[in-house]
Order: C-alpha cells, then structure tokens, then sequence
C-alpha cells in the first residue's frame, strides 16, 4: 500500500542500497562461514570434553562438569598410550629432522649421481596413501620376522617424517646464498666450523620447523601405526578403541589440551616475530 | 692448524724477496665437463698492485679469481700465492680473502661479528679484536654500526662491510668479484674510486673481476682482458685503449672503428674501395695480407684536412652533452666520430650532410680482422 506512494526513483536507490550492502559484506560474511566451518567440530570437542554424559555415549550435552579434566586418566589404558605417543613422536620427529637436514643439505649443495632421483623418491612417501605404506610396511616386517611392537612403530614413523623434514629444509636451504658458506671458509673456518657458525644456526628456524611438523603428524598418525603396533596402543589407536563401545569425555579433554598446546605454541611464534619485526624497523 | 697455517704464511711473505709476484698462475686450465673455461692461462700479479681481470661473462674470469681463492681446482697447471704452491689448498688455509658479488654477509651476525669473524678464527680476543674491528669499521666509514644486522645496512654499506670483513683480515690478497654489480650507477662511481684510495691506503694487491671496461679502467693499475679462457690482452688502462693488438680488444674497451683492408707498402693500408690510408709507424710489423685498422671516434675529425680522408655522408647524430657522437656512412661501411662540444657557437652537422673524415696516422692501431666481422 505504501509502496504505491514511494516514487520509482527511490524505489530503485533502496534496492541499489541493499545491493550494495551485500557487495560490501559478502567478503566477511563468506569468511565468517569459512572459519565456522572450519571451527565448529573443534569447537564442539571442546564443549563436550566439559560433558557429563550419562551412560557409554558422549553425544548429547548432559550438563557441565570439571570432571573429566580432574580425572583425565580415568580411563584405563588412556595414559600409558598418551606416554606412547609423546615417546614414539618425541623420538621420531628429532630422528627424521637430523637425518631430514642431513639428506637436504645434501641434495641443496652438491651435485652427486642420482640426485634427481633421491628428489623424486623423497617425495614418493608424501604421494602414497598411508595405507599402502602401512600394510607394505606390514609386509616387509612380517618378512623380516621383527616382533610389532614399540620399535616397528618408531621405524615407521621417522620414515613417514623424513620426506616432511627434507622438504621443510630444503625450501630454507635453496633459499640462502650458498656464497655464504664460501666466505665462511674464506675467512678462515674449516667445513666443521662453517656448518657449527654459519650453516646450522641459518638453517635453524626451518630445521624447528620440521621438528614441530614431524612432532605434529607423528603424534596424530593412525593408519601406519595401525598395521605396525602390534600389542601395543598409541592415542590415536586408544580413540579408535574407545570409539567403538563410546568414546569417553577424557578424549576429548586430551583433544583439547594438544589444540590448546598447539595454538599457544603457534601465538608464541607470531609474538616473537612481530617483535623481532618491530626492532629492526 | 689453520691458525699455524696462515700464521706461517704470513712470517713467509715477510722474507719472500722483493719482486716475487704475489699470485703467479702457471699454466693453468679448467674444465667444467667438456667446457673449457679456462684455457691454458698463466699470469703474474705483481705486490701492491690493483689488477682487473676484464671480460664478457663466460670468458673464465670469474673462474680465474674462484681457483685463485680456493673454491675451484685447476684441471691442469699450478698456481701460487708468493712462492708457495697452493693447489689442492682449501680457501681456509690459503692467505687471502675474497669479496663477493651478493656480498655475502653474514645475516645473523652483527656488523662487528661479521668482519671479526675472520680474526676469531684465527684466535684473536678481548681488547685486541675489539680494537681491530672498529679500526678497519673506521676505514670503511661504519664506525658506530657494529651492533646492527646486514639487512639493516644500505647496499653501499653492506658494501664496505664486505671490504672490511676481507681486509681486517691483512691477507696477501684481496679478491673483488663483480663487488659493485648491484649497486647504482652513482653510487658505484663513488664506490670505484673510494676502494681504489683504499687499496692505495691498505697496500694489499686487489684482484678486480669485472665486465665493465670503464669500471676496470678506472680502478686499476694493470688489466688482463680475458676472452673464451684466454688473456687476449695485458697492460695498462691507456695501453689497451691506445694500442689494442686485436680486435677483440678494440671492441670491448671503448668504441673503436675497425676498417678492413690489405697491406700496401710500409705504413700504407689500402681500404676496400681502393683507398690508401697511413698508419702508424711500425704498426704493421707482423701483419701481412688482410688486416683491420682502428681508429677511436674522437681522434676522427670532420672537415679538417688531416693526412688521411675519408668522405662520408652523416647517418645519425646523438647530442650526449659533453660531446656530438655522428654515425658516418663511408664506402668502407659505418664510422662512429665524437666531436667535443667545447666550443659553443659550431654549426653541427645535421644527417644527410655531406663532409670528409679526417684522422693523424699516428691515432691508428692495426689488428688482425675479426673472422665474422659485422
């Protein structure tokens, strides 16, 4: 009724307002959509490790409680695999980043037979799908008669690392002046005093780089541990168990505490940077 | 042993006698593969002085200066730093010490740990490095940057402190590759002359790698020009532009007008279309059949009666402030003339003029004609 009295003309500025409003704001409102898709399940694992479920099943919020960040391991079996985990990735990361940094330097400085054809196998193990590498890595075992166990799941995961941490590496690598290691020498340092003074601390943030990353997947990796463990029970395998007869609260409040570590971690770094920035400006 | 190493150098070169030249390369070649970069080269560098080796890039001297260095091996020859032979010697035990084209510093390390780095090496402490470092910082115009990072520093400064991360060091010699390739065309042109007082300062021998021709003349005392792994030339800056012994030579240093022809008697060359022109006493000496006569563009003159002539029509003029540069087209193909503008008032002449070249016999040089010769 009112529309019949407005006038074509202002009719038409609405509708161009209106148009211009959702131009102005389809950006944040797709970004806001972006990162609640991508937030969501994170944010639902952190609500409901604060669940009181009632029975086996820790799907439908019940009601708040501390209890099962008091009683973390409260579930049998939680804690040794917990340890397992931060033993095998501990371990794991810092062998594939030694041996990663070794195999980039190599590949980055100098020109040896097969060079090309290290690079392409390097990358082989980030190709494959993890299944394959588990059950041929099964295979292999099975044929060398090695007991499953702790070992196999460690020689499993450094291997699935290296290729992270050589990638990780070599990008820092090709990056830098290799006249540097040249003017090292020529002022008087031998190769060990070069790679002590020039090589290694400029290679340091990639070489932490590839250790957190290595940590990172080591720690979470369920398909190659599966087929490798043996007896044994990482967390990953832990969940998958407890999943079946209803996974308890306590996984989730482990799931939140390693995101928890990981953002604190990933804020400290963007700290430290933005400082180091502000000083040389 | 490093230390002991450099240490005993040193007490060597100190009773070395007089006159033993401070690089000597005898013989020396490099192969990459099956590409010869340097091809039988032997050379002497004489104590104190600043030497350019002078080139296009490929020609092997960069090559040159990274074997002399230490970061390449010579396939065949030997080379030596004063009297003692030093192939098969890694860069950290030879006495000298290079710049680099990226500079190469340091990017964790402060201005002062970069250019003590060397003397930590050698186990120099406390007051004595501190005391070193800020002098050579000094010398170079740094002093009060020491604690900043390289990437702090301006090109040209980073510049210096290459200089003096090399110099602190007092090496036998200095070796400069392409050091002022990444700099503006102003700032290099202050940089050439302020490393050349500082060789002058220093007393050290310079070995400079460079493609610019003006650049080598300018710095140095002596240049190698080297071509396809060979020295084509050696001498002095006016040595070569005056009295190129080939045509490569003539080309790369300076612009040269190179006019074909054949021998006709002594001190006669007869040009392609029948012309007979002088050279300079004695220049053909060692020429016979076809040869190429050089004349620089700004000791041709047009319109003055000098004892050889050549008519010609104007092409092209190019107004360069201090100076007119003409192309002139000859029957004996396309001559370049610089006039100088020093006097105001001159008429200049315009393309399609018609006017006679004209040059002193005693301002030719003779040169084997190039094989392609455009």
């Amino acid at each position: 009724m009112s529309s019949i009295a407005v006038p074509a003309r202002s009719r038409r500025n609405t509708l161009a307002t209106t148009l211009g409003f959702v131009r102005r704001h389809l950006l944040t409102a797709y970004s806001i959509l972006f990162f609640a898709y991508l937030l969501l399940p994170i944010a639902v694992v952190i609500l409901f490790s604060f669940n009181h479920p009632i029975g086996k099943f820790n799907y439908t919020w019940q009601g708040f409680t501390w209890d099962n960040w008091r009683y973390w391991d409260g579930v049998p079996g939680i804690r040794s695999s917990i340890v397992l985990s931060l033993q095998i990735a501990l371990l794991a990361s810092i062998v594939a980043t030694a041996l990663g940094t070794l195999i980039a330097l190599a590949l980055v400085r100098y020109g040896f037979r097969g060079r090309g054809t290290t690079n392409i196998l390097i990358f082989l193990p980030l190709s494959t799908p993890e299944i394959v590498l588990g059950a041929s890595l099964l295979t292999l075992f099975l044929n060398l008669n090695v007991v499953f166990g702790f070992w196999t799941i460690l020689i499993a995961h450094i291997m699935f690392c290296i290729s992270f941490a050589v990638v990780t590496v070599k990008a820092r690598l090709v990056g830098f002046d290799r006249h540097l290691e040249e003017a090292a020498m020529d002022l008087g340092a031998n190769e060990w005093t070069t790679f002590r003074k020039v090589t290694l601390p400029l290679s340091a943030p990639a070489i932490l780089a590839a250790l957190l990353l290595c940590f990172a997947i080591s720690i979470d990796d369920f398909v190659v541990t599966y087929f490798n463990s043996g007896n044994k029970v990482t967390f990953p395998l832990f969940v998958w168990g407890a999943a079946r007869i209803g996974a308890p609260p306590q996984v989730n409040v482990i799931g939140t505490a390693i995101f928890v570590i990981a953002i604190t971690v990933m804020l400290a770094n963007v700290l430290v940077q933005m400082r180091r920035a502000k000083r040389v400006s | 042993m490093a230390v002991e190493e450099r240490i005993q150098q040193s007490l060597e070169r100190a009773a070395e006698p007089s006159g033993t030249p401070d690089v000597r390369l005898d013989r020396v070649t490099k192969k990459f593969d099956d590409v010869v970069a340097v091809d039988d080269l032997s050379l002497e560098i004489p104590r104190g002085s600043f030497f350019a080796l002078l080139g296009p890039s490929g020609c092997g001297k960069t090559t040159t200066l990274r074997m002399i260095g230490g970061f390449e091996e010579p396939t065949a020859g030997a080379i030596y730093l004063g009297e003692r032979e030093v192939s098969g010697t890694p860069p950290y035990k030879r006495d000298v010490n290079t710049v680099f084209q990226s500079y190469a510093l340091f990017p964790h390390l402060s201005i002062f740990e970069n250019v003590a780095f060397g003397l930590r090496r050698k186990g120099t402490r406390g007051g004595i490095l501190k005391g070193k470092v800020e002098e050579m910082l000094d010398l170079v115009q740094l002093s009060g940057y020491g604690k900043r990072k390289p990437r702090q520093l301006s090109g040209g400064q980073q510049q210096r402190v290459a200089l003096a991360r090399a110099l602190v060091n007092s090496p036998r010699v200095l070796l400069l590759d392409e050091p002022l390739g990444a700099l503006d065309l102003k700032l290099r042109k202050e940089m050439q002359l302020f490393i050349k007082r500082l060789q002058h300062d220093v007393g050290i021998t310079f070995i400079h790698v460079t493609h610019d021709q003006e650049e080598a003349m300018t710095m140095a005392d002596r240049i190698a020009v080297m071509n396809q792994g060979r020295i084509e030339q050696l001498g002095t800056p006016d040595e070569l532009y005056e009295l190129p012994q080939t045509a490569f030579v003539a080309g790369f240093l300076g612009i040269s007008n190179l006019l074909r022809g054949t021998v006709a008697g002594p001190d006669a060359v007869r040009l392609g279309d029948g012309t007979t022109i002088r050279v300079r006493t004695g220049s053909l000496a060692g020429h016979t059949g076809d040869v190429a006569v050089g004349i620089r563009p700004e000791k041709i003159r047009p319109d003055e009666q000098d004892p050889n002539a050549l008519p010609g029509v104007v092409r092209e003029r190019a107004y360069i402030g201090v100076s007119t540069q003409y192309i002139v087209e000859t029957r004996n193909g396309n001559v370049t003339v610089v006039v100088l503008n020093d006097r105001s008032g001159t008429v200049p002449h315009s393309p399609g003029d018609h006017l006679t070249l004209s040059w002193d016999p005693e301002a030719t040089f003779v040169v084997d004609p190039m094989e392609e010769a455009e």
